[in-house]
């Protein structure tokens, strides 16, 4: 361990807002992009899956009409 | 030769082949960027000029590097697109391009978070810097471009050249320190010689580059999942797959 206290490592040796700055940008893009990644997938997935059912109670309310 | 690759070109192939690999890229990614960023925010000493800001190179240069290779990827995709005509290849270039954007966008902002302290200005029209934004232009343009037009083909086929013509780009960022006088520092690690950087700081750094190299083709295989179920939605196997029927 580099750091002799919490405080220390928080502080980084005057240059805290920097680094702090730096990785907190880096990590919530890093997040923001694979939330939405997975998001866009999930969201698909379901619309999809509303698409076919409501192509399926069509079909099947064609066939009751025969 | 390349014959034993033909079956990944098939998207129901290629769909499954991602899926199996997506869980294991995904856990290890984040794993070993923890590892690494951990390791390199408390476990190595200051550097004897910069202090304790230089450790914003521990995000600074994995996303820098991996700027350029998620580049190159894209690129690739972009080529075999044109010249094999494979449609998945396409979906890639477009899977890729915003992973790229994002992994240059932080280069960007985390230089200038270090440039600030250490240069004394948050941004400077340096030729290192500058062919960074270039290339954030690069990944932007290929994105928008396959959006603007109403026939997608053409649409597929200008953003896939415009990637391809961008590749120009990659040596001049790399050697833009060495041909222009650059505020910018020199190449510490990515270079034929021993690398310039002490071995304590060099491995958690090594582990960081890797950590975003894997947590690429993790999120590439993701999207690309994605764009095949969109582009592939009227296929049987989509619509079993999904329609669970």
């Amino acid at each position: 361990m580099h750091f002799q206290s919490f405080g220390e490592f928080l502080a980084m040796g005057g240059y805290g807002f920097f680094v702090w700055l730096s990785f907190g940008i880096t990590y919530l893009l890093l997040v923001g992009l694979i939330a939405a990644s997975v998001y866009q997938q999930k969201q698909f997935k379901q619309q999809l899956k509303a698409t076919i059912a409501r192509e399926q109670r069509v079909k099947q309310y064609q066939e009751q009409q025969v | 030769m390349f014959k034993w690759l033909d079956p990944y070109a098939k998207s129901e192939t290629l769909y499954h082949f991602c899926g199996k690999l997506l869980p294991y890229l995904m856990v290890s990614a984040l794993a070993l960027l923890l590892l690494g960023n951990i390791w390199g925010l408390a476990f190595t000493p200051a550097d004897y000029q910069q202090g304790d800001s230089y450790r914003i190179i521990h995000i600074h240069v994995p996303s820098a590097i991996m700027s350029m290779g998620a580049y190159a990827a894209m690129a690739s995709a972009a080529f075999v697109a044109l010249i094999w005509q494979i449609k998945v290849a396409h979906w890639a270039v477009l899977a890729i391009a915003p992973i790229g954007a994002t992994y240059t966008a932080i280069a960007l902002i985390t230089g200038m978070a270090w440039g600030k302290p250490m240069w004394g200005a948050w941004w400077v029209w340096d030729a290192r810097l500058t062919s960074e934004l270039i290339l954030l232009f690069l990944y932007l343009g290929v994105i928008a471009l396959n959006g603007a037009f109403s026939d997608r083909q053409v649409g597929a086929k200008v953003s896939s050249l415009l990637a391809l013509i961008g590749v120009i780009n990659l040596p001049i960022i790399h050697f833009s320190v060495e041909w222009w006088n650059t505020l910018h520092q020199g190449a510490s690690i990515t270079k034929f010689a021993r690398p310039s950087i002490d071995p304590s700081m060099l491995w958690p750094l090594l582990i960081s580059i890797l950590a975003f190299a894997v947590l690429l083709m993790a999120l590439t295989c993701l999207r690309l999942r994605t764009a095949i179920l969109v582009n592939e939605q009227h296929r049987p196997w989509v619509r079993k797959l999904v329609g669970g029927q």
